[in-house]
Parts: structure tokens; sequence; C-alpha cells
């Protein structure tokens, strides 16, 4: 047997360990159907974090901070605020929140006289970066402009600029399309037709027998390069694909993607974090896991670098222009002062390959390139309260 | 499986090749040889240093990344990572002659000046390995921090600096009781480590940090952290790697990663001096024996460069294999 040396004892390089207890909050996922390809599954955004605490943890133990996690999943019907207090009560004065917009504000307005710093991974809204921005909300999930500015910058530098959209039912997929439709403007690109989607959720449709369904006729005639499709919650968009009237690439919230992460992601060391990932969850690393890895980890970043773990000094810390965090994207990662969203490379993907990284070459910004993904500071309407 | 024919004449060339590289090595030397790890090439290329020619390239073990040379130039070390072994490789032949047992999924590694152990930096799971290379024995393995990677000896062989790409620390490990004596936090994400000759500095680069440590070896405090600037380049592109320091101690050069350059710094006041333009996404550098020459490996261009030290000019570019990853030149 080797001998198994070890590291120097946290008792040695720090008298007392400091507890930073982190707080989850998430939503009970509807169980699937008896057999749902693509269901979400149960960990999602808790195995994330879970992990981000171990690595936080591997720091910690030479730095004498100690790190855990503590998740309050709700379940329908329950009071996101009263959960949220429960835990900002109990001592987690970070909180990440996977939960939608309207309840993500309840909880930051709530949390807020207790001293709780909250971290977005779950609403993509642009209004949460906007008008609806608020002083204690880290935004670690992209905002739909950031997305649709990413699938944008490819589709102008791939030269293909006549869109067709198709516009799903949900209020959702109404905000993708109009996040699409500002990146249109942004980049040079033109919305040649647009069309709702009207014939319900296709790709979730179930039946014993495989039917062969007809081109679907509202495709025909269109002159596009590329069809993108605003179908967030997955009901509808990886049904078009080869279905189409004429040949037509399918891009958007399905078919060719933009998202933090994937599960081809690869490059800049993340075959590790995914090794690492996959060992812990048993299944790939999705967007959201990532979103509240790295909303974890830049608690745990913050609190080394700062040699503070109080709320206050960590968030002054997050916003200021010290702070950057690895976080296997090739490019550190910062924190937008304006409204506090985190700036970070996006990627764009088919489901089994990376095919490009937003920012593309040659898309320059005074600051830096990361900025032209979404809202910069000149057309923000963020006003930090 | 598709293997690769070459044509006659090509075969025949190196064939004729071959036998000139086992003319040279039974004369016991791979002098005036350079060899570079291709990651995704699966293959090591060599190049002569005299003629800046490649005389071989071979197949290695999957995914070779650390590459380094025995003290007397008679071994190479390799490390392939996804075959989770390190090669013991034949310079003259390029065969491989044995396999180490390096732990899962070893990426640099660095060898006591005695020759012996080799001490392993497993990415995968968190810890540093200790191998006797002669007996192929695991003499301890030393946990770190997550993702360790940069590995370096003093020069007396009593401390062994291991760094870790998620904790952002430099762990100073004794090398005769394989515990942690000290830890020093650094920029994010470091991943080289490299002592001045008089083991009085030690260089730890910090690529997404974007920096450069300058650390007292004896107090174990950072004395400076050089940035870079380049104009022109966006400062995220600036990821610093791969350092190397003249044996008198008095330059330092960075190879700045994607940003397509080496700095070239003053290693006793930390100014910049100038950058030079290499190929694409540089990360790992060696040096001539007689430190006339810099090698680079450029893991974007696929592409080896040359620098003339004295000039501080890039005076060539080589073709090597897919992704080049590390180098080592041959001791005299």
């Amino acid at each position: 047997m080797p001998l198994r040396a070890q590291p120097a004892s946290p008792e040695a390089a720090a008298p007392t360990v400091l507890e930073i207890p982190i707080g989850l909050l998430t939503r009970e996922v509807p169980p699937p159907p008896l057999y749902d390809l693509l269901a979400v599954p149960e960990d999602d955004a808790v195995a994330g974090a879970a992990l981000a605490i171990k690595d936080n943890n591997s720091t910690g133990a030479f730095t004498g901070q100690h790190f855990t996690l503590n998740t309050a999943t709700l379940a329908e019907g329950d009071d996101p605020v009263a959960a949220a207090k429960a835990l900002v009560d109990g001592g987690n004065h970070f909180l990440i929140v996977n939960l939608p917009a309207d309840q993500l504000i309840a909880v930051a307005d709530a949390v807020k006289p207790l001293g709780g710093v909250v971290f977005n991974v779950g609403a993509l809204d642009d209004t949460l970066r906007a008008d609806q921005c608020r002083a204690n909300v880290f935004h670690i999930a992209p905002s739909r402009a950031m997305l649709a500015d990413a699938l944008a910058q490819f589709l102008a530098v791939k030269r293909w600029t006549k869109l067709f959209l198709v516009v799903g039912p949900q209020p959702d997929d109404i905000a993708y399309g109009e996040a699409v439709k500002r990146a249109a403007r942004k980049f040079g690109l033109k919305i040649v037709a647009e069309k709702p989607w009207t014939f319900g959720p296709l790709a979730r449709e179930r039946s014993d027998s495989i039917t062969r369904s007809d081109a679907l006729v509202f495709t025909r005639g269109v002159d596009a390069d590329v069809l993108v499709v605003a179908d967030e919650a997955n009901d509808f968009g990886t049904f078009i694909p080869f279905r189409t009237a004429e040949p037509r690439l399918v891009v958007g919230t399905q078919g060719l993607t933009a998202s933090t992460w994937h599960q081809a992601q690869d490059a800049w060391g993340s075959a590790q974090l995914q090794s690492r990932f996959l060992r812990g969850a048993n299944r790939t690393m999705r967007p959201t896991d990532y979103q509240a890895w790295l909303a974890a980890r830049m608690v745990g970043e913050a609190a080394t670098r700062a040699k503070d773990a109080s709320p206050a000094a960590i968030a002054d810390y997050l916003r200021s222009p010290d702070f950057s965090i690895a976080a296997f994207k090739g490019v550190p990662l910062s924190v937008r002062p304006w409204d506090q969203q985190v700036r970070q490379p996006l990627l764009i993907a088919q489901p089994f390959a990376i095919v490009a990284v937003a920012p593309e070459d040659g898309f320059l910004h005074q600051h830096t390139p990361l900025d032209t993904l979404g809202f910069d500071q000149p057309e923000s309407k963020c006003r930090l309260k | 499986m598709i293997a690769f024919r070459p044509p006659t004449s090509l075969r025949v060339l190196s064939a004729a090749l071959m036998g000139a590289v086992v003319l040279v090595a039974a004369e016991g030397a791979s002098a005036g040889m350079a060899y570079v790890s291709n990651e995704s090439g699966n293959s090591i290329t060599a190049i002569d240093t005299a003629t800046l020619t490649v005389t071989q390239t071979a197949k290695v073990g999957r995914r070779p990344r650390g590459i380094i040379m025995s003290p007397d130039g008679k071994v190479i070390y390799l490390c392939a990572s996804d075959d989770h072994s390190v090669q013991v490789i034949d310079p003259a032949t390029l065969k491989v002659l044995r396999k180490l047992k390096s732990g899962q999924d070893p990426e640099l590694f660095a060898l006591h000046p005695s020759g012996n152990p080799l001490y392993i930096a497993n990415e995968n799971d968190n810890q540093v390995t200790v191998l006797d290379v002669e007996k192929n024995k695991v003499v301890a393995q030393v946990p770190v921090g997550t993702e360790p990677e940069g590995m370096a000896v003093s020069p007396d062989g009593k401390i062994l600096v291991a760094t870790s790409e998620t904790t952002n620390m430099a762990h100073f490990i004794d090398t005769e009781t394989y515990k942690i004596v000290a830890n020093v936090l650094v920029g994010a994400r470091p991943r080289f480590a490299e002592f001045t000759r008089d083991g009085k500095k030690l260089f730890v680069s910090a690529e997404v940090g974007g920096t450069v440590s300058v650390i007292d070896p004896e107090t174990r405090k950072i004395i400076k952290k050089i940035e870079f600037k380049i104009p022109g380049v966006s400062k995220e592109t600036i990821q610093p790697v791969g350092v190397r320091v003249t044996r008198d101690g008095k330059t330092a050069f960075v190879a700045l990663g994607p940003a397509n350059r080496v700095a070239v710094v003053n290693a006793e006041t930390y100014a910049v001096e100038d950058y030079l333009l290499v190929g694409q996404r540089v990360w790992q550098l060696a040096f001539t024996p007689d430190e006339k020459q810099l090698f680079t490996t450029n893991g974007n261009s696929n592409d080896v460069s040359v620098i003339d030290v004295p000039a501080r000019k890039v005076v060539k570019s080589i073709k090597a294999g897919g992704a080049p990853w590390g180098v080592v030149v041959a001791p005299q």
C-alpha cells in the first residue's frame, strides 16, 4: 500500500474553520411520462451545485473555509417566499434560485432585508436584467437576448441572413421570438417570414404506431436560409427538422442552439468538469447544472479571494472589476456591473457536437467582445436598487 | 481501422532516416533533438535542432501531453493521459519501452533532479502520484487541490510544487515526508510552475487570471504578479501557460496561449520587454541546452515555432502533429 499522505491539517493552516452554507431553491419537475427521452432530471441544478461545493471544499481545506449545500425543493403550490426565508433564516445567505421570473423577484425582494444574495440560474427573462433588475440578484443564467445574439452572430458569419421565424404559443416562446427579432436587427439579418405554431405539442404526441407525417405545409414557399424555432418548453421544435417542405436548417430553441453548457463540450479543460460531474450524478451536465455550479463556485472564489465570507463583502467583490473566474469557457468570466449579468461565451451546438462559440471572431467591442452578447451598458434599462 | 500506408519512396526515406538515427543513438546521444507531444495526433514528433527539420514521427499512447527526459537523455517520459499511464520512450527509435503506473489521467510531471522519483499530477483525481521509475512502484499519493497540473521540483530536490487549476493554488510539498507545507493562492487556473536555477524564485502562470506570479520559495509569499498587455489583443485571450527562465535567471519567456505570443520578461525587474508572434495557441516552451533556441508548441496551428533567443526573433515554424502540447529538448 502506498503511503497516503495528508494535506497540511486545516487546523494548522487556519485555527478556525469558517462555515459557508449555500441555499438552493428549486421546484419539483412534473414526473415524466412512461418513456421520455428528454425528461428533465429530478436533480437538475442540484447536481451542479453539489459538485461546486466539492470543488470549493478542496480549496477550503487549505484556506479554512467549509461549504455546505442546503436544498429546498418546492412542490406544486408551495410558497417560494416562505421557503426562501426559511433558508436564509437558517443561515443560507447565498441563495441559488432555479425558479421562473415572477417567483425569483418575489424571493429576491423578501430576502433583501435579511441580507440574502440571490443567484438566478433558471430565468432567462430580459426584464430581470432591465426594469425588473434587483441589486441583490446576480444572473448566472444567460438572458434571452444573449442566447439570440449568440445565434445571430453565427448566422451572420455564415451569411445565412434570411430567417423564417416560427413562434410557439407560450409567453416564453413569444419572448424568445422578440429576442430573435432584436438580434436580427442588431446583426443585419432579415426576418423574411414569421408564423405562429398552432399545431400543438407534436413532439410530445404519443401513439401506438409511428406516423409518417406530411410535410409541414405551412413552411411551403418561404424563401429563407434557416428556420428559427421558438419553443422553450420543447413541445414541438424537435418535430420540425426534416418535416419542412423545402430542405431547411433549423436553429433556435431546437436544432442548432445557443447555451451556457453542452454535453459535447470538452475544450478548455472541461473534459475534467464533465467527467467529475458524470461520476457524481450518473448523467451528463445540463446548462442549469452548469449555471448552478458556476453560482456556487462564484461564492467560493469570492470567499477565497476577498478573504471574507459575509454576504455583503462577497456581493461587493463579485460586482467589482477585481472579480473574474475560470469556468471552462476559455476566457475568464466576470459580472456586468450595470445589471449583474455574468458575461460569458455561449456554445453554439447541435445535439451531439459543438459547432461554434460566441462571441464570434470579428465582433468587436470597446471593452470586451463578451459584451456583444445581450444588453450592453448604454442600452441597459436597469437601475440597480 | 484505416492504416496509413506511405508511398514507397517515403518508406525508403524513413528507413534511411531511421538508420541515421540509430547510428547517432549508437554513439550514445539524443543530443540535438527536440521532442514534441501531439495531443490530438496521439504521436510525438522528433525535430533536429540543428537543421530544424522533422526527422521522425511516431505513434504513442492516447492524448499525449506532458513530456520530459531523464537527466542523462537516455529516455523520454510521456504522459499518455487517456491511457492512464506514463510511457517510457527510447529517444532514438521513439519506441515505447515500458509503461509506468501513473495513476488516473496524468497530465504533467516533474522528475527529481537525481532522475528518480517522478512526480505526476493526476488531474482527474486531485492528487500527486510519486513514482519510483526504476521499480515502477507508487511511493506515495498526495491529495492536493482540484485539477493539479503544473509540477516543479526545487533544484535541491527538497520541495515539490504542484499547482491546482480549480483551487488556484501552488501547493508546496516536502519531498521526504510528502506533506503539504504551504499553499500559496495565485491567479485563476494556474497551469505551470518553474524554479529559477538558483532556487530563489518560483514562477507560476495563471491561464485565466492572465498573470504570472513570482513566489519567493523561502517565505512562500508572492513577490510580484506580472501582467501582460498587448495592443490590439483582447485581455481575455492573454492566457499565460508555459514559462522558462534562462540559467542566469535574467530572462523569462512566457507562452501566452491564444494571444499567439511569447512574452520576454526581464526576470529581475519583471518588466515585459517584448512580445514575439508565434503560432496559434502557444502553450509549452523548451530551451536548447545552449539556450540559443527556444521551441514553442502551437496547438491550434499544429506547428512549433523556433525562437532565436539572443536575437529575440522567431526564425522558423515547423509542422508537427495534431495539437502540439508539450516539448522537451534533449540535454547535452
